[in-house]
């Protein structure tokens, strides 16, 4: 357990001292402090009043960032890491690759929900201050949603980074990934539905199996609980797990895809040679 | 102690270890020298358990794949390239103490006594250290602890002559107690250090040999020098190995670490038209 957590607080001080983690750090601190200039606080626009308005826009621009942030970061430091033969060195030192690798990923999550998390608790914190509502229950159930997300995209990264060689393939695979989950958004889905090429059914099946739009669809579950913004396989989905059933879906399903393929990635870096 | 039996190990198509059977005893010091793609890396990282292999390679019983931890415990290592590592160094001391369960002070000790400052450079990513310093650092990290078996690969590459003394001296101090595996492209650069010699040639063992043992790894030898005429670049190959010009250029004198001695003359060996004398006095290595 204790090489667990040198290996995490060595991945977090070495991310801590990268560029690209200032970069993700500045782009969800600068939404927040973009969203409260332009006053979206003071707004009330369909019902959203206070701080949920605010959270409601940075929860849809975290599923537009997060994803392919944490996917193209990780890949990129883990396997550039193991190319630039940083892992021959570490690796030869008296730590188990159980260790490794989970203190490594322990350490990466850290470092990537972090900072879209306390974004968001500055954000909640400064309503407070200012004597704005902030709606609870909302930011709890999104600190929740930002963090299976966060875990099922970093284990996603982690199964990319062992099954790839090199740092161009791992990037290579990792946008691919993205993109198929970005193309099967519900829009596209309404698209295809409506040009009958394929059943209804698998449609659906589609949209519950992307991890983003589950994360899409449970963020907007919130103030939408018909799901009237979303297309046909939301309207499915209401009626066969209901709103609740769908809130707990949503966090339970991202878990489960993240650690099912960080623990496949885990076996898989077991089993062969070490990088 | 080390045993490779019948390790084999194929990329792809490509067998880069061909039923490798060695055995090694502690107290070995053994050079592992071949040219490159002979194989001495990959035996190495099947040494580490790093590799997935054919056959089996055990140290003390315990199958290095297997029980890598443990294996771990008793291996330092020094890899010819640096990683190039972000953190600062005091972390990465601190990281490599605590995972082989030495104290971060006997790591800074022998970074001490080879002319490495700790104390300056803790605040330093590791990668923006000079070659010779980052030498020194993995040396430190592979030597401060309990190990009994030291694998190098290229250890002394970056060391200036200085250094290398010093480093020969912690060899000399642990030759009872451990086992040394010593890769190097060239036997001249190692030759001095060991008592066996392991030459790799396209995955196989193709000579495996027990040489003389008699050079102390401490000594140290006067040597003096008479040129035929002053040269530039001959004064500063001698300056490298911190010899004093004693007279105008054409006499240089300074002392050479005993297990450099072949390195020194190979190095001299390239001015010999201009060189008309030369002493190596291994009694004498210690006056000024």
């Amino acid at each position: 357990m204790k090489n667990l957590w040198l290996t995490a607080k060595l991945d977090v001080v070495e991310s801590l001292r990268a560029r690209w983690f200032m970069i993700y750090s500045l782009v969800f601190g600068g939404i927040v402090a973009m969203l409260f200039a332009f006053g979206l606080t003071e707004s009330r626009v369909l019902g959203f009043i206070g701080l949920s308005r605010l959270l409601v826009t940075y929860i849809q621009l975290c599923m537009a960032i997060l994803p392919i942030f944490v996917l193209i970061t990780t890949v990129r430091s883990v396997a550039g890491d193991r190319e630039a033969g940083v892992f021959e060195y570490l690796l030869s030192l008296p730590v188990s690759l159980s260790a490794w690798f989970w203190g490594k990923l322990l350490g990466r999550y850290i470092v990537v929900f972090m900072p879209v998390f306390l974004a968001m608790l500055g954000a909640a914190l400064w309503a407070l201050l200012n004597g704005i509502e902030v709606p609870w229950f909302m930011f709890l159930y999104y600190t929740a949603l930002l963090a299976v997300i966060a875990w099922c995209f970093l284990g996603i990264a982690m199964l990319l980074s062992t099954l790839a060689r090199s740092t161009d393939v791992a990037q290579g695979a990792a946008f691919v990934v993205w993109l198929v989950m970005l193309l099967f958004l519900d829009l596209i889905l309404l698209g295809v539905l409506i040009q009958g090429h394929i059943a209804p059914e698998l449609a659906v099946s589609i949209a519950l199996a992307n991890p983003m739009q589950v994360f899409r669809t449970a963020a907007l579950m919130l103030f939408d609980p018909q799901l009237i913004v979303l297309g046909p396989a939301a309207y499915v989905v209401t009626d066969t797990l209901g709103a609740t059933g769908f809130m707990i879906y949503g966090v339970v399903y991202p878990l489960v895809i993240g650690t099912v393929c960080a623990t496949a990635g885990y076996f898989i870096f077991r089993r062969g040679d070490l990088p | 102690m080390i045993n490779f039996n019948q390790v084999s190990k194929t990329f792809k198509r490509n067998r880069v270890l061909d039923n490798i059977d060695l055995r090694i005893e502690l107290g070995e010091r053994i050079a592992l020298v071949g040219s490159n793609g002979a194989g001495k890396t990959t035996l190495i990282r099947c040494l580490l358990g790093e590799y997935v292999y054919d056959g089996a390679v055990t140290v003390n019983g315990l199958v290095t794949r297997e029980e890598r931890t443990k294996v771990l415990q008793k291996i330092g290592f020094v890899p010819q390239l640096p990683p190039p590592l972000k953190m600062p160094v005091s972390q990465l001391v601190d990281f490599s103490a605590s995972l082989c369960n030495s104290e971060r002070s006997r790591m800074e000790d022998i970074a001490q006594r080879l002319g490495l400052d700790l104390g300056k450079i803790a605040r330093l990513p590791f990668v923006k250290l000079s070659g010779g310093m980052k030498q020194k650092l993995l040396i430190s990290i592979a030597m401060g602890r309990d190990t009994n078996i030291l694998v190098m690969d290229e250890p002394a590459a970056n060391l200036d002559p200085e250094a290398r003394h010093i480093f020969f001296e912690l060899l000399e101090e642990r030759l009872e107690n451990t086992t040394m595996l010593i890769s190097s492209h060239r036997l001249d650069e190692v030759s001095a250090l060991v008592n066996r010699v392991i030459e790799l040639d396209r995955g196989k063992v193709v000579l495996d040999d027990r040489v003389a043992d008699e050079v102390s790894l401490t000594s140290k030898l006067a040597c003096r020098l008479v040129l035929r005429r002053p040269e530039a670049s001959i004064a500063k190959a001698l300056a490298n190995w911190h010899f004093t010009d004693t007279g105008d250029g054409l006499s240089w004198q300074g002392s050479v670490a005993g297990p450099d001695r072949l390195r020194f003359v190979g190095m001299i060996s390239r001015y010999v038209g201009v060189l008309t004398s030369i002493s190596l006095d291994e009694n004498g290595g210690d006056k000024p």
